[in-house]
């Protein structure tokens, strides 16, 4: 192979980004993964389960982080984010920016801090679903395993985590640091967020209790989730026997995302076996506008097909409203029957759809450039720069990962190629 | 090798306060004779390290036994070459996170895994990578998109390619296409297929060497030493080597002629392929010649159709939208009708949706056909139920045309020839394609170095195919460097650790050829194995399946599992504490005691874990150790199996569970209840479940009573 000209820095630490550093690392190169949340693992760690097999996301996440471990050439960076970029392919002056956790590496997890902790606040990994401590462990399966402290959320002068650790784990007063890196390529990896369900006018996001979204749900799925894998109606706790599903809740949808998210779907199909794995005789509504389960995916759609406790509706939800005794009501129309129709239920979900995260992340345009829809559509972007997984489109997490493996080999080309 | 063992035990993570750590330092001292074991309040701190790397320079060591947290923590803290073997006890994690502190069965607990690790730690040697001389060079098999794609991309990065295209000219089936669909935002407009300037491209590379007229008579060997032989225009015979091989053979349409319900059996009945071959030719035109003035596309025409192709093709609804595009630019006059069931254009490909959508004489109707017939006139009606607000509809055209789908060219074609004993095939999963079972690893295979691309892989459209073209072509990269290096690739990847045979003990029972999953070994005319180890992927079914005992991994082995056992001490049954052990999946059971030792969930006392690294390599004499050592009952916890299996050595768990519904009959002809042997399916979601199975099987290990040939 030709002379290595720098290593490749991978923006991003969610399935896609792990996954190109990874593959590039694996492949000999030297690469750089910064992640601007406190841990690895990105939008999948708060996941319950992956359609359609149904499977836990968290066997994948260990398998990755075995291999981050025993590789010496990926160096992470937790809390970091790109606070500029200039040059050009081959020779990229990034300027990375790491905001203090303030726990280091000597954090043995011993959880000696979250109990002496005074500071209470909603829970980023569980939606808000529950609380946790100013001082936490981002989620079971972070890594770097340690706690984080959201310091914002502390009171002034309390420093009782600090005399609670035996390790010397805590500094309070650790402060941002600045440093610059030159890769010779750049993998932008930077995800997704979920549509903000509360612009979505008349499905009573965030004033109805039991109007829940896609992610809340796989939270409220999860073992390590705040209802410990209950499903429920989250104004008082009694198991949701009645759910609704609203497809493209937000996407294909001039007015908020016109394009498909891809996965709602099946993000559907796959949390209506969660309720009904939970709760044996509950009964689900799906109300959609076409079911999207390209390919092999199909085996699953036709699978919980068959269930007759799920009902599939063709129509769109054209409104929520409260109903008797916490349930909701939703109506569509039935496009294949005609006529209004009206269920009330327990828990409404909203399959909201995905949100680039590029803009927000303050890549606006220079250096990643952004197509209508807010991605970093391949086309556009300059030689040396190339985006992975949502950044790059809405797709699911096995063509995230299909892309980031062959964006690694694009990375390569630059760092190391002819 | 020297075989000089240090025990170190840390005392943070509440080890010290749940066990008494002077005499757990006894119990290494006394009974292994270590010539080092040492105590530190925070082993994994620079201090604690320190005294480490001072005692394996000073005392000579080159063995660690480290009784402090799981191997899952501090790997990166705790590596000192590869000339050390490093042993870790996870006393944090089974024992003081999950056990009363000061109890006495929580200090007999932690002894008993000091001596485990320790006997461990002495029967370990430290790896070797195996040395081969390693062609780097990538075979692509296919000239279509896919393939030169993989071949372009590869070359890019510096590495020489072999691109074997049956036909005499590269394209692929793309040379049949009009247009195709937009490949980057704003996803609107349809594209030239760009075709020329790729093939002009690959022609012109200097690192690819085209093999135009070829296909692959046969692959043998291994990954970086694949020998493979080509049929050259189907007779001249050329060889080469190569390292790792792309195989981007495409789909093929499906058979149209199928399609009789569809009325293919009409004149102005065609195939989607047949019609874009009509907008090449720049007439959209009846079987008569007559100009088609109306087109109907049916989609699903074979997809989604238990009859015929189960799964969705993926493209066909962008497809036809494209191709309803061909049908107005023939004329403003002209109309289009697509009938779909859903129409399936995910991601931003609803853009190119939408904008058809706005085509006034583009008409989407949604529903199912359940009649094609033909007019005297040989127009076409086509009658749709279940249409909008459930109306029969009945269109009639000039020419309807099938959105036929796909299906994988191996279907009934090997096309690799591969020279393995466990066939010429790379496996397929589900629907006939060799992809991977896994979500979170695309790229896996069942013959190591070996990988498939584009529509070969899964059923997907041009643009994505490009994408998966070059994933391909970096796992191929990927394994010819690892190989040069003498390591395995995923999902370990980097281990340099082969297993051994000592042949002059081998039966020829051929139960390790056949089943390793992933075909690592041959066998010689009679029935002796041999490996290949560069396909090998460390998971050492092969050992479990070995009657004789004849394989073994230089830091995994059935005598060192057996000696851990053994090295365990039995309390007499009069003492009333039973013993169970647990084998535990490395992958996916032992990162299930680690959560539950992060959330503190208490379980029995009792329990003795040996993790390993897959249920695959279970070793009946293990069973046999346990019980005649004393154990009362043993666990297998591993993953799931069936068809959506878990297991990344596809069938470990379900070989386990094979090879252990055969213990039941002798369990049975000894009078012991089978049942103390039992199989558990666990995902690390699961651990908080798991406490709960233990305590169930304790329950009935107590009520069983003790194992009779305790103390014998």
């Amino acid at each position: 192979m030709a002379e290595n000209r720098g290593p490749i820095l991978v923006v991003g630490g969610g399935i896609s980004g792990i996954t190109a550093a990874l593959e590039a690392a694996e492949t000999g190169h030297e690469v750089i993964l910064i992640e601007k949340r406190p841990s690895l693992g990105g939008r999948v760690a708060g996941f319950h389960q992956y359609f359609p097999k149904l499977c836990p996301p968290t066997c994948g996440i260990e398998i990755n982080y075995q291999r981050l471990r025993r590789n010496r050439r990926i160096q992470v960076h937790t809390n970091t984010r790109v606070g500029g970029i200039s040059g050009q392919a081959g020779n990229f002056t990034v300027k990375l920016v790491k905001s203090p956790s303030y726990v280091n590496n000597n954090c043995v997890l011993c959880d000696k801090c979250t109990p002496v902790c005074p500071a209470e606040l909603p829970s980023d990994h569980d939606y808000g679903m529950r609380n946790t401590r100013a001082i936490h462990m981002p989620h079971r399966m972070a890594y770097p395993p340690r706690f984080v402290v959201e310091r914002a959320h502390c009171p002034s002068g309390c420093d009782k985590c600090v005399s609670a650790c035996a390790y010397g784990a805590i500094d309070l007063n650790m402060e941002s640091r600045e440093f610059e890196v030159n890769p010779a390529s750049i993998v932008v990896a930077t995800g997704w967020r979920p549509y903000d369900a509360s612009k979505l006018e008349r499905m009573q996001f965030g004033a109805l209790p039991n109007v829940i979204t896609n992610v809340m749900m796989e939270r409220m799925a999860a073992t390590d989730g705040p209802t410990a894998g209950e499903i429920i109606r989250p104004s008082d706790g009694k198991k949701a026997e009645t759910v609704v599903f609203v497809q493209c809740a937000g996407s294909r949808d001039q007015e908020h995302l016109p394009y498909c998210s891809s996965i709602c779907c099946l993000a559907s199909l796959k949390q209506a076996n969660y309720v009904r794995t939970a709760n044996p005789d509950a009964r689900v509504y799906i109300f959609y506008i076409d079911i999207r389960t390209p390919g092999k995916f199909e085996g699953f759609y036709s699978r919980t097909k068959k269930d007759k406790n799920i009902e599939f509706i063709k129509g769109k939800v054209a409104r929520v409203d409260p109903g008797q005794d916490g349930r909701v009501i939703v109506e569509a129309e039935d496009i294949l029957h005609g006529g209004k129709i009206r269920v009330e239920v327990d828990l409404v979900v909203l399959a909201t759809g995905m949100e680039s995260n590029l803009k927000a992340d303050g890549f606006s345009g220079e250096f990643v450039h952004l197509d209508e829809d807010g991605f970093a559509s391949e086309h556009l972007q300059q030689p040396g720069i190339f985006a992975a997984g949502v950044a790059q489109g809405p797709v699911d997490v096995n063509s995230s990962i299909q892309e980031a493996t062959g964006v690694a080999l694009k990375a390569i080309q630059i760092a190391g190629g002819e | 090798m020297a075989n000089k063992t240090g025990v170190y035990i840390c005392s943070g993570c509440e080890i010290g306060e749940a066990t008494n750590v002077e005499e757990l330092q006894q119990v290494a001292l006394k009974e292994f004779r270590v010539p080092v074991c040492k105590t530190h309040p925070i082993l994994c701190s620079e201090e604690g390290v320190n005294m480490l790397k001072g005692d394996l320079e000073n005392e000579g060591l080159d063995r660690l036994v480290l009784g402090a947290c799981s191997r899952r923590y501090h790997g990166e803290t705790f590596d000192f070459g590869k000339d050390v073997v490093v042993e870790r006890a996870p006393l944090r994690e089974y024992v003081s996170w999950t056990q009363p502190h000061q109890e006495e069965d929580t200090q007999m607990m932690a002894a008993d895994y000091i001596r485990m690790h320790t006997t461990a730690a002495q029967m370990k040697q430290p790896a070797t990578p195996f040395v081969q001389n390693t062609e780097k060079a990538l075979l692509v098999v296919g000239g279509g998109v896919t393939g030169m794609t993989s071949a372009l991309e590869s070359a890019k990065a510096g590495y020489a390619v072999h691109l074997v295209e049956k036909e005499d000219r590269l394209g692929g089936f793309a040379r049949q296409l009009h247009r195709r669909i937009p490949s980057g935002s704003p996803y609107e407009l349809t594209q030239s297929p760009d075709l020329d300037e790729l093939i002009r491209e690959v022609e012109s590379h200097g690192k690819i060497t085209l093999h135009m007229s070829s296909t692959i008579a046969s692959i043998a060997g291994a990954p970086g030493d694949f020998s493979v032989h080509l049929n050259v225009n189907g007779s001249t015979q050329e060889s080469l080597r190569a390292g790792a091989v792309v195989l981007a053979s495409g789909g093929k349409p499906y058979d149209a002629s199928k399609l009789t319900h569809l009325g293919i059996a009409h004149d102005n009945v065609i195939s989607s392929v047949e019609f874009e071959q009509l907008a090449a030719s720049g007439k959209i035109v009846r079987k008569d010649g007559q100009e088609a003035k109306s087109v109907a596309f049916i989609q699903c025409a074979g997809s989604r159709d238990p009859n015929h192709l189960p799964y969705c093709s993926s493209f066909c609804c962008t497809v036809s939208l494209k191709q309803a595009g061909y049908v107005r630019e023939s004329g403003a006059d002209k109309k289009a009708y697509v009938i779909y069931r859903d129409m399936i254009t995910p991601g931003q490909y609803e853009n190119f949706y939408r904008a058809q959508q706005n085509d006034p004489g583009i008409f989407l109707t949604k529903g199912d056909v359940s009649g094609v017939h033909e007019n005297a006139d040989k127009t076409v009606t086509v009658d749709v139920d279940n249409s909008l607000l459930g109306e029969k509809v009945a269109i009639d055209v000039d020419l309807v045309v099938l959105a036929i789908g796909i299906e994988a060219s191996t279907k009934d074609d090997p096309i690799l020839n591969l020279q393995y004993r466990q066939g010429p095939s790379l496996p397929d999963q589900k629907y006939g394609f060799p992809d991977s079972h896994f979500i979170c690893f695309p790229y896996e295979t069942q013959r190591t170095g070996i990988f498939t691309a584009g529509a070969v892989h899964q059923p997907m459209d041009m643009n994505f195919s490009r994408k998966d073209a070059a994933g391909a072509a970096l796992k191929a990269i990927q394994t010819v460097e690892l190989t040069s290096q003498g390591k395995t690739v995923h999902p370990r990847v980097g281990d340099e650790t082969f297993p051994v045979f000592r042949l002059d003990q081998c039966t020829q029972c051929k139960r390790c050829t056949e089943e390793c999953p992933f075909g690592v070994l041959e066998e010689d005319e009679h029935g002796t194995p041999f490996i290949h180890e560069a396909r090998c992927r460390g998971c050492g079914v092969c050992m479990g399946a070995c009657p004789v005992r004849i394989i073994s991994f230089k830091d995994y082995s059935v005598d060192i599992i057996g000696d851990m056992i053994k090295s365990i001490e039995i309390p007499d049954e009069f003492e009333e504490k039973p013993r169970i052990l647990i084998f535990a999946c490395e992958n996916d059971t032992v990162p299930a005691f680690d959560m539950m030792a992060l959330e503190r969930i208490k379980y029995s006392p009792y329990v003795r874990i040996i993790p390993l690294r897959c249920l695959g390599g279970t070793n009946l004499v293990w069973v046999s150790d346990a019980l005649s050592v004393g154990f009362d009952g043993v666990m297998f916890m591993g993953c799931k199996y069936g068809d959506d299996y878990q297991c990344h050595f596809i069938k470990g768990s379900e070989l386990a569970k094979t090879r252990l519904s055969k213990v039941e009959e002798t369990l049975s002809r000894l009078q012991l209840e089978p049942e103390r042997i039992r199989q558990y399916e666990v995902s690390m979601n699961d651990y908080k479940q798991v406490a709960k199975l233990i305590e169930n099987f304790a329950a009935d290990i107590e009520d069983y009573g003790p194992n009779p040939f305790k103390g014998m």
